[in-house]
């Protein structure tokens, strides 16, 4: 194995690489001193440009790898993870392209270069060193990205808020992966499987286990580590709200699944119900547990509607985190196509919630008041995005939710976290209901059309449209 | 073909969005249109429809992964319902013909509803019935929250949130036949035949039992029936009482019934001397028809009256369910049938012709203002309709609830005799309704006429085309079916004969 070879392999990522260098240059050299608008503009078609290349690379020349024990994999399954990340950045690029709260646009989009690769390589790697490298180029990059709006204090705050939690749970993966590799003698997930295998429930294994669980709970906002999110997703620019909420999810979810799949699979105990087998099943069956009833309960009383979807992003991670608990392969696609999915409604979601933020100062329910009457296109698609996370078919988001709860009823034992589930999504009906109460029924305040930006309209269509295709012929994302 | 009654409406739906604004007239026009289409098209079906076949409409695969398919078909108890639909969505636009807020949104909310419902009512695979089954629910709470009345937001969420709670029941219920039955499939006619074992059927059954009986109005799970009925625009009322209940008891019948007969069986104990989920429902089923009689009776809000009796009609239909003989079932299908068309013309009455005249529905404000007198057309409407849901021969009331009677006498005869009572609180609360709102002049006399009541009635405007149409044609239905049932037995003892109804004819007649 040669560097060229290695390169070779990590084209995509070389890819996202340079073309992060060729924004920083153009917008620093060449266009320091034109309007923010156009810097954004340029800047987040360059980038878009790279991903596309990046994504092209990926599908055209389709790479078959596993270096170093599993350093760096590449197989249809991890490239088709990446696609959906690069697709889920062009998204988030897109939709950033009008905007105009920082005048350091280079280092924005760059920053959300980052992270992308960040979450190419996490997802290619079954290792423990380069997972946590590369989760942490991920984080470190969200917690600038969060802070970007100087002109906002909450910004900041929350910025420090995620940066603080983020440390500390990083401080406990750090310390698992730390024990791990002394029990196992190896960073390959591989070689843990074996070791744990050979003795499974070790005292050292039970503590690596809760301290690794800590640090992938607060990646995916799981109760109780989710106390960062609501102030995150509330206070941070758009498209870092919407990068977090999104695709910094698959990314995690991805991971988490296999890590715990792979390393972690001869000590996976039992969470069937009264049947609790020692394990980190259980535990995080009532992780899931408590985020579900958490999540769904909270967003009830929000006012603001990014921390409601902040609550129900806590819900719908303990939806994801049913999954993972079945740890079948069936429960493996029914996550990827949840995830995919939820992100993209997500996406279009936040995009709203920035147009609407943006035209009348602020993101209170009340702001959306005869929605449908200033802006019938936004609102018809909020409609879409909102009822396909309830869960409402023929959208998307049902179509994950039944696919998810099959996988876990399939599952034995696994019964009562699909009823608690299903129960919650029953709830969350009447939050998601809430915003689109405002937009439909309610009168407006002031019945100037909303004027919103053509390019990001179609941007929003364009995602409401995958949504309703995902969900009415749900084939075409199941590999 | 048929399945265009589904296509038409949605398209129809999607349409009217199109159109541009103010464009009211088009609006409505395009609407009847559409719904008159989708009638056509199911009575061109009935007309064709040979004694006992099982229709299939289109059959492809759909997530081939999971064995779902896109299947529709239409034997002859799909097919009575589908006419119903067809029925009350033309004389439901009648009655909304006076809609002038968001005309357009109205009635594209209310052909997404119908088209839903039509799907429902034709999908013979599990999960498409449950996908059409859960988008009824959005417009329905569109229809009310925006073109609502008294308490139109609560009563909107809280039918949301009762129909979301019931499917969310189906849904694991579902799910966990899928898993059980191991066959890989959704396909109700294949999942009927799977033998699921007796202990897994006690628990499935009632389970999605009472999660489409919440849609159906079971006592006492129907407490969003009567706020949602009250709060809902006429037009939504009419639907709601009229199809939407019918769907649950549809569900009742062809999912939960069909899957799982064994759950009807005795458990092997007795508690209270409840013996089985039979007995239990039927329990409830004449608690609800007595209870939503009596609470009928002493109602002030002319709309609440309908909304308890349409409680008390549905617990004809799940008591028809539970008897589990050929003459209770048809006659509990003829009930959705029948009590579709009357409750469609109540609510209409009520909704249309009274409250949207007199901007009121307290029975003691409407008794003095003549409206005998003012609006004769609406009296004779409310007398007609009032007199075949009671039961009076010759309407379609008469010859359902006479089934469900005969029926209810052979499973279970003490409680028969309870339904006697129900009747007769029903006839009582109609005929109490009746005088207080139309003739309350001929008992009290002259004396509560003045000069103030009578100027407000002859200001009332006169009953238009549409209405006297819509009247015309939901009454003209009741009385064909009460003079000539056949006409709906020859689709429904056949299908009741069907291999799908196998579990539940070898659990009752032995």
């Amino acid at each position: 194995m040669t560097y060229t070879h290695l390169l070779h392999l990590a084209l995509p990522e070389v890819i996202i690489v340079i073309t992060s260098v060729i924004v920083l240059a153009v917008d620093l050299l060449i266009l320091r001193n034109s309007a923010t608008k156009t810097r954004f503009t340029a800047a987040s078609l360059l980038a878009t440009l790279g991903c596309a290349a990046a994504i092209c690379h990926l599908v055209y020349a389709p790479q078959r790898a596993n270096l170093l024990n599993g350093v760096f994999l590449s197989n249809p399954l991890i490239n088709s993870v990446q696609i959906i990340l690069l697709v889920l950045s062009i998204f988030i690029l897109l939709l950033s392209s009008d905007s105009t709260f920082t005048d350091h646009v280079g280092e924005f989009v760059t920053l959300i270069l980052f992270a992308t690769i960040g979450m190419m390589f996490l997802v290619a790697t079954e290792d423990l060193l380069v997972l946590f490298l590369s989760l942490e180029l991920l984080s470190l990059s969200l917690y600038i990205l969060t802070a970007f709006d100087k002109l906002n204090p909450r910004s900041s705050e929350a910025a420090l808020k995620y940066f603080l939690f983020g440390a500390m749970s990083a401080a406990f993966l750090l310390f698992g992966f730390s024990l791990f590799y002394g029990f196992a003698n190896s960073t390959s997930f591989a070689q843990i499987a074996a070791a744990i295998h050979a003795a499974p429930l070790n005292p050292i294994v039970v503590i690596a286990i809760v301290t690794t669980l800590v640090g992938f709970g607060f990646k995916v906002a799981a109760v109780p580590f989710h106390f960062w999110a609501p102030d995150v997703y509330q206070a941070a620019p758009i498209p870092a709200a919407t990068f977090i909420a999104s695709s910094s999810k698959v990314a995690s979810f991805f991971i988490f699944f296999k890590f715990m799949t792979i390393a972690l699979n001869g000590a996976s105990g039992g969470a069937a119900w009264m049947h609790f087998a020692t394990g980190w099943t259980p535990a995080l069956a009532l992780i899931a547990a408590a985020s579900m009833i958490l999540g769904n309960l909270v967003a009830i009383r929000q006012t603001s509607v990014r921390r409601l979807l902040a609550y129900s992003a806590i819900a719908h991670a303990g939806y994801m985190l049913l999954a993972i608990v079945a740890h079948t392969p069936q429960s493996l696609s029914a996550l990827l196509y949840y995830v995919t999915t939820y992100a993209l409604t997500t996406i279009g979601a936040f995009a709203i919630v920035g147009v609407v933020e943006q035209q009348t100062g602020s993101d209170h329910l009340s702001s959306f008041n005869g929605l449908s009457r200033r802006a019938p296109i936004l609102s018809a698609c909020l409609f879409v995005f909102m009822l396909s996370l309830a869960g409402i078919p023929p959208l998307a988001g049902f179509f994950g939710k039944f696919f998810l709860f099959v996988a876990v009823i399939s599952t034995p034992g696994l019964v009562w976290l699909a009823i608690l589930a299903i129960a919650g999504s029953a709830v969350s009906l009447y939050y998601y209901l809430q915003v689109l109460k405002r937009a439909y029924v309610t009168n407006p305040d002031d019945d100037a059309p909303l004027k919103t930006p053509p390019f990001t309209q179609l941007v929003i269509v364009l995602l409401a449209a995958s949504v309703i295709l995902f969900g009415c012929v749900p084939n075409l994302l199941i590999h | 073909m048929l399945a265009w009654t589904i296509y038409i409406s949605f398209l129809a739906a999607l349409l009217l969005l199109l159109l541009p604004k103010n464009s009211a007239a088009a609006a409505r026009l395009l609407a009847l249109l559409a719904a008159i289409a989708g009638f056509a098209v199911a009575l061109t079906a009935f007309i064709h429809h040979r004694t006992g076949e099982l229709l299939t409409i289109t059959r492809i695969p759909w997530i081939p992964s999971l064995g779902i398919e896109y299947h529709l078909a239409a034997d002859g108890i799909s097919l009575c319902l589908v006419l119903l639909t067809g029925i009350v969505a033309i004389a439901g636009i009648l009655f909304s013909w006076n809609i002038e807020h968001r005309t357009k949104e109205f009635f594209a909310f209310y052909l997404l509803l119908i088209g839903s419902v039509y799907g429902v009512f034709l999908s013979y695979d599990l999960f498409l019935l449950f996908v059409f089954y859960e988008i009824v629910i959005i417009p329905k709470y569109f229809l009310i929250a925006i073109w609502g009345s008294t308490r139109k937001e609560y009563g909107a969420m809280k039918l949301a949130l009762y129909s979301f709670v019931g499917s969310a029941m189906v849904l694991i219920g579902l799910i966990a036949a899928y898993v059980t039955s191991g066959i890989h499939t959704m396909s109700l006619t294949r999942l009927a035949q799977a033998h699921f074992s007796p202990h897994f059927q006690l628990m499935a059954f009632p389970l999605v039992f009472i999660g489409f009986a919440i849609l159906a109005g079971l006592w006492p799970f129907h407490t969003w029936a009567p706020t949602g009925h009250v709060a809902a625009p006429t037009a939504a009322s009419m639907l709601l009482a009229g199809v939407v209940m019918k769907l649950g008891a549809y569900g009742c019948l062809r999912v939960a019934m069909t899957l799982f007969p064994l759950g009807l069986s005795p458990w092997g104990f007795h508690i209270l001397g409840l013996g089985s989920w039979r007995d239990v429902f039927a329990i409830l089923a004449i608690i609800g028809i007595i209870y939503g009689a009596s609470v009928a009776l002493v109602q002030k809000d002319f709309k609440f009256v309908i909304g308890y009796s349409s409680v008390s009609h549905m617990g004809f239909i799940l008591l028809g369910l539970m008897t589990l003989n050929q003459i209770g079932l048809s006659g509990a299908i003829i009930q959705m049938f029948s009590h579709g068309i009357l409750a469609g013309l109540l609510f209409a009455t009520v909704g249309r012709m009274v409250y949207d005249r007199t901007h009121t529905r307290d029975l003691n404000i409407l008794g003095p203002m003549n409206l005998n007198k003012a609006i004769p057309f609406a009296a004779i409407t409310f007398v007609i309709a009032g007199m075949a849901s009671m039961g009076l021969p010759g309407f379609s009331g008469f010859v359902a609830e006479l089934m469900i009677l005969i029926g209810a006498w052979r499973a279970f005869p003490i409680l028969a005799l309870c339904v006697g009572l129900g009747i007769l609180i029903g006839i009582v609360y109609v005929w109490r309704a009746m005088q207080k709102a139309f003739f309350a002049d001929a008992t009290h006399g002259e004396a509560v006429t003045n000069d103030h009541h009578t100027s407000s009635t002859e200001a009332l405007p006169p009953i238009t085309l549409p209405e006297r149409l819509g009247a015309l044609l939901l009454i003209a239905t009741s009385v064909t079916i009460g003079l000539y049932p056949q006409i709906l037995l020859k689709l429904i003892v056949p299908a009741l004969n069907s291999p799908l109804f196998d579990g539940i004819r070898r659990g009752s007649w032995q």
